[in-house]
Parts: C-alpha cells; structure tokens; sequence
C-alpha cells in the first residue's frame, strides 16, 4: 500500500525524466578531437555558446597532445574507424588527408549547406594559410589557428650588454649577440634553441636554418639530400651555436622549456614560434621582450616557418551537416570577437584571418601582431628552398614518409647536439635512413 | 577420459550422465573459453596478418594481404637494419641491469624491514610509494623535477658545491632510465622478497642460530634457500614487465639521443606510429614475442640450474 503510494507519487518525477531522455536522444552528439594547446582549450570552454545556439547538437571532446592525437586520429581514419565528426588536422597532414578522401571538401560542403556557410568570409582567411590546406585545388580543412616564426629577444639584457638587435639579423649577428649575452655563472643562457628530437620540436627550427644555408630535405624527385654541405654547414652552426651559447641540456628543450627560460629572463633570445610572443607578454620578463623577424643565412628563403592548426571532418563522420555548422561556427570572425568579449583580444586565435589584424584593439593587445602578420604572409611552402622539392612545406615535406624520416633524422642530430657523434656521422647515417625509407616508398 | 571413451557405446547409464553432466559443464564454460580466446589471441593472430603486408597507414591503397614473399620481405628489411641489434642490446641490457639492480637493492631493503624498529609500517609505506605511482608520472616527475638542468632539484644540488649544471637525461641517457625503471620497480622485488621473509619460520632460524651459524652462514644456508621459490616468482615477473617498458622512455627520452635508449617496444612504436608502416612493426612485434620467450627460458633454465646445484 505504502510502496504504491510513493510511486503513485513520484510518477510524475519519473515521467518528467522520461521526457527529458527523449529531448537528449533526439540531439545529435557530434564527436571533436583536438590537441591541448591553449587555444584550443578556450574553444571547448567557449563552445556553451554554440550549443546554446544550436540545442540539436551536443559536443563531445577528446583533448590530447598533438602527438597522441596524430596517432589517434590517423589511425581511425586509415581503419575506418569512424569516431569522430570533427579531427584537429595540422598543416602537414591536411592536404595528405584530402589526397586519401579521409575529409570533406569544405568546398563541397560550402556549396551544399550554403545557410551554415552564410557570412563565413573565405576571402578573409589568411591566403598563405588557407593556400597550405589545398588538395587538387579543394579546400580540405578550414584554419582555426596559425603561425610562423620570429627573433624574440631581452631587449634588457642586451641594452646592459650594450648590443642591438637589427630588425632583419642575419645568423652570424645573432650568434655574435648570444655569445656576448652568454653567462652561465648567472643562470643567464645567450640563446635558447630546440633540441628536443622530433620532426614537430627540434626539426621545426633546424629546418629553418637548413633552408636558409641552401640545404633541404629532397630534390624534385624525392631523393634525400641530407649527406650534402649544405646541411653540414647548418648543423654545424646550431650546434656550436647552442653548445657554446645555450643554456644546459639541449636535447630536453623543446617550446615549453624554452619559453619557462625566456620568460624567467635565463635567456637572452629565442627564435621560435610567433605564438609564443602572446606568452611572453604576459609573463615575469614580459615588459623586457622585444621582436625582430626570423634570422636569415645565405639563401634568404625557408627562414620563418608556417604552421596552422585546422578544424576538418572525416568521410566516416555521420553528422557531417551539424560537424560543418560547428567548425563554421569555431572558425568564424564572431567566434574571434567572441574570445576576445569573454578572454580579452590578445587570447584571440592568430594567424587565420585579415579582419583580426585590421582590428585596432587587437593591434594594442598584441604589439607583436603586424610582425606575425608579416612572417606569415612572407613565408612561402611552395618556395621555400634554394631548389625544387618534392612537395611543399617550409619547415616540413608533405609526403607521408616525411614523419618517420624526420623523427629519424631529429634523433641523430639530437645526438650530435649533445657531442656524442660527429655532424658528418648523423647527416650520413640520417641520409641512409631517409634512402631507405624513400626507396621502399616507390619514389624512385 | 579413459572410462568414458570406452563406455560410449555400453547399456550402462551411469557413465552416460556423467557425461552428459561433464559435456553441460564444458557447454557452460565455453562462452569463457571462447572470450579467452578471443582477447588474446585475436590480436596475436592479427599480427601476424600485418606482417604478411606492407600497410603504410597514410597510404590506404597499400593495404591488403601480400604472401609469404612479403613478410620475407618484412623479415629481411628489418634484420639487415644497422640498428636492429642496437635495439636488441638495449632491449636486454636495460631488462638485465634493472633485474640485477632491483634484486639486490630489494634483498637489502626486505631484510632490513624485517626485524620491528620504531616507524617500520612508516618506512614500508614509503618505500613501496615509488611502486604506486603511474609510469608516466613518475617519469614526468623525474624528467622535470628532478633531473631538469635548469629548474631541477639535480641543478640545485649543483649549484650548491659550485658546479657547472649537467643534464644527466643527455649525458647518460641509458643509465638514466636504468636508474629511474630501478628506483620504481625496487619496491616489487622487496615486498615479495619481505613475504618470503616473513613466511620463515622462526623455530628454522633459532635452531641455526643454536647450531652456531653467524649472519653470513645463515643468509646463505637458510634465508636464500628458502627464498628460492620467491626470487623466481619476482624475477620472472619482472623480465616480463621490464621487457615492456615505455613509458618512461616515451616521456624522458622519446629513445634518443639518436638510438641510445630505443629498445623494441619503442621501437615498435615508432615504426607504426611515426614511420606509419604497419607490416614492418607488425614483424618487430612477432621478434619481440620470440625474444621474450627466449629470455624467459633462458632465465628459467638458469634458476632450475642453480636449484639441482644447490639439491
């Protein structure tokens, strides 16, 4: 009797819940994967806004660094794996994706939900940064974030030092600086550079310096080239330059240990990712630091590199419509304006889009903006080396075995920048590698 | 099964029900035979399968089964790989010298926590902490903590006598995992070595100690024999896990510099998921599971050696 009662009264409850369900069962769950760069995060924090907008579509995130995404989402794609409705793709991977039909054409979807697309602005996206996620001339991925590189330097350290930075250096004025900077017994390192082995950490870089002294990766037919002068000479450099003027253990520094050092002032300079300037400014060192572009040797192209993070949705994803209305949506100049509303204009994502850069508050926010601006639109994939490449890419090949090569060849320069084995022995045996690889590939 | 193979045909109905009782018992253990199964040898048999390919994963055209000729051809292109006997000597190397390590610094510690002294439950806790941490974060913990040329508690300790700060990840990469795989898998060894410890009975002890023996004589006629059985147990356990270690190697080193701290499981890893060649790291992984059993045996052949020595 009791018993009936109470559920006679808490019917209602249960019904109420039932409803509910059916509400929830009749959203669509759209799947995200993306990496855990801070960007990145603000765009799952902010995505309330979306949902509330959208009350069909619920998000679902996974959050990984960039590494282990790669592998993740590679491989699901490859298996057919059909996980996710929307994979963070870097500049490397989006073409090769769109080559094995593992994204919409954006193009495509544009055209087919054109009320989604409405307002989005494709002419307003970066031409240097859109132009990188082309595939047969289709735009495979729409860019939520970019990049390039740049000189930062302790404008403090240097005026003690009674040294100026010129606003284009070349690598001989920077080492010449560092050097001078140079102060160990004070915990004061002249430079700080990547040594961290890996295509995306110590390769990045190096891969500037190698363009610049006229070296590169591969001839016009896929050769490896890595056994020339060329490369002895850039390695060669970066590694008396961070063995004699860096701070200690090169092979563990990657950006997020260069940038505790810089923004301590234990550095008196750092070229590295334009992003970091953001970083920077906000830190203990931060009224200290000033900019100057990307150091040049003797060929002056390849010098600044060009990275974007882009939002793309696989073939095997069953809520494409709703997937396409978010990346519109994450992508979008109201989006920009939406963080800067919430987070302020300097955590606004750089490098995607023309408007953000005509902004005024942005420019105050970020005093660094027009040299970002600049460094991306000078940098350019298609030429950036003194020969003909395979493929494009400044500071990486985009050919599927480049990874593998990469991390190889990052590994034995790692260890000849910790003195362990010559240059001359990691260039040879990174070339007999790279020819392997190349050669069981088929490219020639 | 002698009984009842023979009865199967025979009047009489007792054997029959057992039967009938035994093929219902193997009917209901069979869903947990065929999950068994399933889960471990489906992925052993798809191993195998992508050995016999030469799967790029960024290159979906290259899928599909190819014949023998290709796992052949898979064999050949990694044994003839200058490195691969590098990777096969760190394999061992970091696998033995964190055996020997951790069995000695874990027989020490085991005897020393088994006599009471105020604050023992205090010290056991602490000592089997590095134990309870997760790989990765421990690994983490050290790579940063600790061993970070700039901000680590190592420069600190530098700085203090006046020295130049060294990075001991890049100066000593192999014997710097060694140390760290040790420092975590220490406690294992003590706490089986401290139960085996524990389980000797006292009344053995006390008659030797009567019959004259000092703590040498007893350590190596009494505690040691009757320890046998738990050296094993703790030394087989380990060549096991320790020949998997990656963790640590992902997080401190990533096998580098160059190929000084790659073994196969890493190496393993960078085939498929840096290299994207499915088939090869497929045939590296059929190399590891031989080289495990052969290590395995070899080891177990060595204890059966010592204990007929000792009979």
């Amino acid at each position: 009797m009791n018993a009936g009662k109470q559920l006679l009264k808490r019917l209602p409850i249960l019904a109420a819940l039932f409803t509910a369900g059916a509400i929830a069962t009749a959203q669509t769950t759209v799947t995200i994967a993306t990496v855990n760069n801070p960007d990145m995060v603000v765009m799952q924090e902010l995505s309330h806004v979306f949902e509330a907008a959208n009350p069909d579509i619920r998000l679902e995130w996974l959050v990984l660094d960039e590494g282990t995404l790669r592998s993740r989402v590679t491989t699901d794609a490859a298996i057919g794996g059909a996980s996710f409705d929307i994979v963070t793709v870097g500049a490397y991977d989006t073409a090769l994706w769109g080559a094995n039909d593992w994204l919409h054409s954006i193009d495509e979807l544009a055209a087919s939900h054109p009320d989604a697309a409405e307002g989005y602005d494709f002419d307003d996206l970066l031409p240097a940064v859109r132009d990188g996620l082309l595939y047969d001339g289709s735009l495979y991925a729409v860019p939520f974030y970019g990049e390039s590189s740049f000189t930062m330097y302790n404008a403090r350290l240097l005026d003690e030092a009674g040294l100026s930075m010129p606003e284009q250096p070349t690598w001989e004025e920077i080492a010449e600086i560092a050097c001078e900077l140079h102060d160990p017994a004070n915990g004061v390192a002249g430079i700080v550079l990547r040594g961290k082995p890996g295509w995306g950490d110590n390769m990045a870089p190096i891969t500037t310096v190698i363009n610049t002294f006229g070296g590169q990766w591969f001839d016009d037919e896929g050769r490896p080239t890595i056994d020339t002068p060329e490369w002895n000479a850039a390695i060669s450099f970066y590694a008396d330059l961070v063995q004699r003027c860096g701070p200690p253990g090169v092979t563990g520094i990657s950006f997020p240990e260069a940038l505790a050092l810089m923004s301590q002032g234990r550095a008196g300079m750092w070229v590295d990712a334009t992003v970091a300037a953001g970083f920077l400014a906000g830190s203990e060192a931060g009224a200290d630091i000033a900019h100057a572009l990307a150091p040049v040797g003797p060929v002056a192209k390849g010098n600044q590199w060009l990275w974007s993070w882009n939002l793309g949705i696989p073939t095997t994803s069953d809520a494409v419509e709703e997937a396409f209305r978010f990346i519109m949506w994450a992508t979008s100049s109201d989006y920009i304006e939406l963080v800067a509303e919430e987070r302020g204009w300097a955590a606004v994502p750089p490098g995607t889009r023309t408007s953000t850069y005509e902004r005024a508050e942005y420019q105050e926010a970020a005093p660094f903006a027009t040299m970002t601006l600049g460094a991306i639109n000078a940098a350019d994939p298609l030429d950036a080396t003194a020969n003909p490449q395979v493929a494009p890419g400044v500071q990486f090949v985009q050919i599927p075995e480049f990874q593998g090569i990469g991390n190889d060849v990052a590994q034995l320069i790692a260890d000849a920048l910790a003195g362990n084995i010559t240059v001359e022995q990691a260039l040879e045996r990174g070339q007999r590698a790279a020819e392997d690889a190349m050669q069981d590939a088929g490219y020639y | 099964m002698a009984i009842t193979s023979g009865t199967g045909t025979g009047p009489s109905t007792q054997p029959a029900a057992r039967r009938s009782r035994r093929d219902a018992r193997r009917f209901l253990s069979s869903p947990a035979l065929i999950y068994l199964i399933l889960v471990t040898q489906v992925p052993f048999a798809l191993t195998i399968w992508l050995a016999f390919t030469n799967w790029n994963l960024l290159r979906p055209a290259s899928a599909g089964f190819n014949g023998l000729g290709q796992i052949v051809r898979n064999f050949r292109r990694i044994l003839t790989n200058p490195d691969f006997l590098l990777v096969i000597w760190n394999t061992i190397y970091l696998t033995v010298a964190v055996v020997l390590i951790t069995f000695i610094l874990g027989m020490l510690f085991a005897i020393l926590l088994e006599k009471p002294f105020p604050g023992r439950a205090l010290a056991r806790t602490l000592l089997i902490s590095p134990f309870l941490l997760m790989p990765v974060a421990s690994a983490v913990l050290w790579k940063n903590l600790m061993l970070d040329p700039s901000f680590g508690l190592s420069a600190w300790a530098m700085q203090l006598f006046g020295l130049q700060s060294v990075y001991l990840v890049q100066e000593a990469p192999m014997l710097s995992i060694i140390a760290i795989v040790s420092w975590q898998w220490t406690p294992f060894v003590m706490l089986i070595l401290l139960a085996g410890l524990q389980s000797l009975p006292a009344d053995t002890r006390e008659a030797a100690w009567l019959d004259g023996a000092g703590p040498v004589t007893m350590f190596r006629f009494i505690i040691l024999p009757h320890l046998r059985r738990f050296i094993e147990i703790a030394v087989l356990l380990e060549v096991i896990f320790l020949l998997n270690i990656f963790g640590e190697i992902f997080v401190i080193t990533s096998g580098g510099p160059g190929l000084q701290t790659t073994n196969l499981p890493y190496q393993i890893y960078l085939e498929a998921f840096s290299r994207w060649n499915l088939g090869t790291a497929s045939t590296y992984g059929i190399v590891a599971i031989v080289l495990a059993n052969l290590v395995i045996i070899a080891f177990i052949q060595v204890l059966r050696q010592k204990r007929k020595e000792m009979a």
